[in-house]
C-alpha cells in the first residue's frame, strides 16, 4: 500500500486527494459511467428478480411432504414435468396460442404502424397517443369488456343474430382458445405497433424513391424495400408479445375455458391450491427456457432469412 | 421518335406547391446525348424539375415529352429515366451486388447476364471486386459510383443526377466531375444534372440552364453563358462580373457610345435591341478581362485611373480590388500570376491606370 502510494504520487504531477483521483478514473471511464446510470435499475433487478429467481430455482430442486419442504436436492419435478402429458400438452398449447396471438397482432398492427409513419403527415404523436388509449383502462377491465362481446348472449352474437345471419350464437367465441388469442391481441397490439412504427419511420424516404425509379411498382417495392427493413421491428414485436403471453394466466382463465386453459393456469395453481411450490417452480422454469430456446432460434432464423434475401 | 435535338422537351411546366410557385411556365429541349445541367441557387426549382422528369412530382400544368412520349401518363417506375440521389439511396440492407441488380430483378434477364451486366457496371464506375460490400463499407465517393452505376445498368434514356458531387470534398469532386464528363461521352446516355455549383455546370456541361424563382433566365452553352450573358441576374451568378451603370449616347455601326458611370466615355459593340439611344443599360466586365497598369498604356484601349484598396493572393492569379472615381463599389481585377509579374506599383494605395479593350464590354438591360 505504501509502496503504490509513493509511485503514483511520483506520476503525478502534483499530489491529488484520493477523492480527486477517484474522480478522474470515472470522468476517464464510460463503463463506469454506464453503470453509476444503471445502479438504481441494477439494485431493483438484483432485489426483486435475481433472488426470487435464485430462490425459485433452488426450491425447484426441493419436493413438497405436506406443509413442509424437503429440502434434499432431487430432480423429480423436472422429470414429472416432462413425462406428464397434461404438462407438455398444456406447454404445448400455450406456446401455440403466444404464437399465434403474436403473428395475429403483428399482422394487425404493422398497417397501423405504416399507415402513420408513411400517411400521416400531422400530429403523429397524436396518432400514437390514441393507440395507446386501451391502457388507459385496467387490464382486467378490458379482459371483462372482451368477455361481453364475444359472451354467448354477447354483443357480436346478439348483434348476428339481430341482422339474421344466425340462428343459434356462435359457441367458439368464447371460452376458447379463439377468445384468449383475440383478447390477448387486443392487449398487447400497442407494443407491436410501437417498435414496427420505429422502424417504418426510421426508413429514409429516397430509399423508397430510388426502389420507384429503379422499376418498383409499390407492392414490388414494399416488398424489397420497406419490409426488409422494417424487419427489426417486426421482430422486436413479435418477441414483445410472444415472450409475455406465453406466461399469461388472467386471460386463459377468464376467457379461455377449459380449452384455453395455458400452462401458467398450472402454475398458478401448484402455489394455490395443489401447494406443491417445488413442482410449480420447476414448470416455471421448464416454460422460461423453452420460450428462451423459440427466442433465440426466431431470431437467428429470421436473420438468415434477411441474409438470404440480401 | 423524335429528331434529335428535341429528345427532350418542356412546354410550359410549372410546379405549385400551394400557393408557391416552384417551377413558372418552362419550355425548353435537350438534346439526345447531351449533358444539361440545371444551374441556379437553392430554391429556385431545379430539384423540382429533375423530381418531375422522375415523375416523384407531377407537373401543375405543361407536359414532359422524353423521347417524344409525353409523360404525364407515366408512373415513375415505367419512365425511361433513372436517377442518381442526392444522398445516393443506397439500399443498406443489400450489398452492392444486389443494389446495382435491384432495378433488374423482375426484367426477365437471365442470372448470368445480370451478374454480366452488374461485374460490367463496377468495372464501368471504376469498383471491380466492391461486389460483396455494404453501404455502411463504402466511402462517399464509392457510395455516389455505386449510385451511378445502379442507374446506369437500367440503360435509361436519360439519367437524373440529383447534386451527386455536392457531399464529396474538393479534390474527389473535380476528379469525379473528369470522370463523370468521360462516362457520359463514352455511354451517350443524355443526362440532366443539377447543381448550384456553377464551376461544376461549367466544367461538365455541353449546355446550361440557368435557373432562379421557378424560371429558366438563359440557356446556352458554358462558353456562351459566360462571354454573352443575357442578364445582370445571369452575369453576376456565373463567375465574377463587374457592373456599372451607362446611359447610351449613340448607336452607329453596329457600335454604341455610351456614358458610363466613372468610366466616362464608352464605346462597346452593341448587337441587342435594348441598346438604344437615350437608354440605361449595365455595362458588364470580366475580373479578368481588366488590366492594371503604373503609366497609361499606348495602345488605344478605354482606360481609368483608380486607387488600389486591396488584393488577395489566390496563388494561380492576384485579386486586386480598385475603387474608381464615381463608382460605389471597387472593382474586382484579376491578374495571371506568372511569376514574372512582380509590379512593385501595384501596392496598396497606389494610383494606376485600369484599362479594358472594347469588345470585352459586355451590354446588359437594367432590369
Amino acid at each position: 500500500m505504501n509502496e503504490t502510494t509513493i509511485e503514483v504520487s511520483a506520476l503525478a504531477p502534483s499530489p491529488k486527494s484520493w477523492g480527486r483521483r477517484l474522480y478522474a478514473w470515472y470522468l476517464r471511464s464510460d463503463a463506469l459511467k454506464g453503470f453509476t446510470l444503471l445502479s438504481p435499475t441494477l439494485l431493483v433487478m438484483g432485489l426483486t428478480m435475481l433472488i426470487p429467481f435464485g430462490i425459485m430455482v433452488t426450491i425447484s430442486f426441493w419436493a413438497q411432504i405436506g406443509f413442509e419442504f424437503d429440502t434434499t436436492f432431487t430432480l423429480a419435478n423436472y422429470g414429472e414435468g416432462v413425462e406428464q402429458p397434461l404438462y407438455r400438452a398444456l406447454l404445448l398449447r400455450s406456446l401455440a396460442i403466444s404464437g399465434t396471438c403474436a403473428v395475429v397482432t403483428v399482422l394487425v398492427s404493422y398497417p397501423m404502424a405504416y399507415y402513420v409513419a408513411f400517411h400521416v403527415h400531422k400530429h403523429k404523436m397524436t396518432w400514437i397517443i390514441l393507440m395507446t388509449v386501451p391502457f388507459f383502462t385496467s387490464y382486467l377491465l378490458r379482459v371483462f369488456a372482451w368477455k361481453v362481446i364475444l359472451g354467448y348472449n354477447g354483443v357480436i352474437n346478439s348483434g348476428l343474430k339481430g341482422l339474421g345471419l344466425i340462428e343459434e350464437p356462435l359457441a367458439f367465441l368464447l371460452y376458447s382458445p379463439t377468445a384468449v388469442v383475440i383478447t390477448l391481441a387486443h392487449a398487447w397490439a400497442a407494443f407491436a405497433i410501437l417498435p414496427i412504427y420505429i422502424s417504418l419511420e426510421k426508413i429514409d424516404r429516397s430509399l423508397l424513391e430510388a426502389a420507384t425509379d429503379l422499376g418498383d411498382g409499390p407492392v414490388k417495392r414494399f416488398l424489397g424495400v420497406t419490409l426488409p427493413l422494417s424487419m427489426p421491428g417486426v421482430i422486436a414485436a413479435t418477441l414483445m408479445i410472444f415472450i409475455p403471453t406465453v406466461g399469461d394466466y388472467v386471460t386463459p382463465a377468464l376467457v379461455g375455458g377449459p380449452d384455453g386453459i395455458m400452462i401458467a393456469n398450472l402454475i398458478q395453481a401448484q402455489f394455490g391450491l395443489v401447494n406443491n411450490w417445488p413442482m410449480g417452480a420447476a414448470l416455471a422454469i421448464d416454460m422460461m427456457v423453452v420460450v428462451a430456446v423459440i427466442s433465440l432460434l426466431y431470431i437467428w432464423l429470421t436473420r438468415k432469412i434477411t441474409e438470404k434475401i440480401a | 421518335m423524335t429528331s434529335n435535338n428535341d429528345f427532350v422537351s418542356l412546354t410550359d411546366v410549372s410546379k405549385h406547391f400551394g400557393s408557391v410557385v416552384a417551377v413558372d411556365h418552362l419550355s425548353f429541349t435537350i438534346s439526345r446525348g447531351e449533358f444539361f445541367s440545371l444551374l441556379g441557387p437553392s430554391g429556385c426549382g431545379k430539384t423540382t424539375l429533375l423530381r418531375m422528369l422522375a415523375g416523384f412530382e407531377s407537373p401543375t400544368t405543361g407536359e414532359i415529352y422524353i423521347d417524344g412520349a409525353p409523360m404525364s401518363e407515366v408512373p415513375p417506375h415505367h419512365r425511361p429515366t433513372n436517377m442518381v440521389f442526392q444522398n445516393y439511396a443506397i439500399f443498406p440492407h443489400l450489398n452492392v451486388r444486389a443494389n446495382l441488380a435491384y432495378g433488374l430483378r423482375y426484367d426477365k434477364i437471365e442470372k448470368a447476364e445480370v451478374g454480366r451486366r452488374v461485374e460490367e457496371a463496377l468495372e464501368m464506375v471504376k469498383l471491380p471486386g466492391f461486389g460483396n460490400r455494404r453501404s455502411n463499407e463504402l466511402s462517399g465517393g464509392e457510395r455516389q459510383r455505386v449510385a451511378l452505376a445502379r442507374a446506369l445498368i437500367k440503360r435509361p434514356k436519360v439519367l437524373l443526377l440529383d447534386e451527386p458531387l455536392g457531399a464529396l470534398d474538393k479534390k474527389l469532386r473535380e476528379e469525379m466531375q473528369l470522370e463523370l464528363r468521360a462516362l457520359q461521352e463514352s455511354v451517350g446516355i443524355t443526362f440532366i444534372f443539377v447543381t448550384h455549383d456553377q464551376e461544376e455546370a461549367l466544367t461538365l456541361s455541353t449546355r446550361i440552364a440557368v435557373m432562379t424563382r421557378g424560371k429558366a433566365l438563359q440557356v446556352a452553352s458554358p462558353k456562351d453563358l459566360y462571354n454573352h450573358p443575357v442578364s445582370v441576374e445571369v452575369a453576376d451568378f456565373i463567375g465574377q462580373m463587374n457592373f456599372v451603370e451607362a446611359q447610351v449616347m449613340d448607336v452607329r455601326n453596329g457600335e454604341a457610345v455610351l456614358d458610363a458611370t466613372g468610366l466616362g466615355k464608352i464605346t462597346a459593340p452593341a448587337s441587342s435591341d435594348f441598346v438604344q439611344k437615350g437608354a440605361n443599360i449595365i455595362v458588364a466586365i470580366r475580373p479578368e478581362k481588366l488590366i492594371l497598369s503604373a503609366e497609361r498604356r499606348s495602345d488605344g484601349l478605354g482606360a481609368v485611373q483608380c486607387t488600389i484598396k486591396t488584393s488577395a493572393y489566390l496563388g494561380d492569379r492576384d485579386h486586386f480590388y480598385v475603387s474608381v472615381d464615381g463608382c460605389e463599389k471597387p472593382f474586382a481585377v484579376a491578374i495571371a500570376e506568372t511569376g514574372a509579374n512582380s509590379d512593385q506599383s501595384l501596392d496598396r494605395q497606389s494610383i494606376v491606370w485600369l484599362s479594358w479593350a472594347d469588345e470585352s464590354l459586355i451590354l446588359l438591360p437594367r432590369d
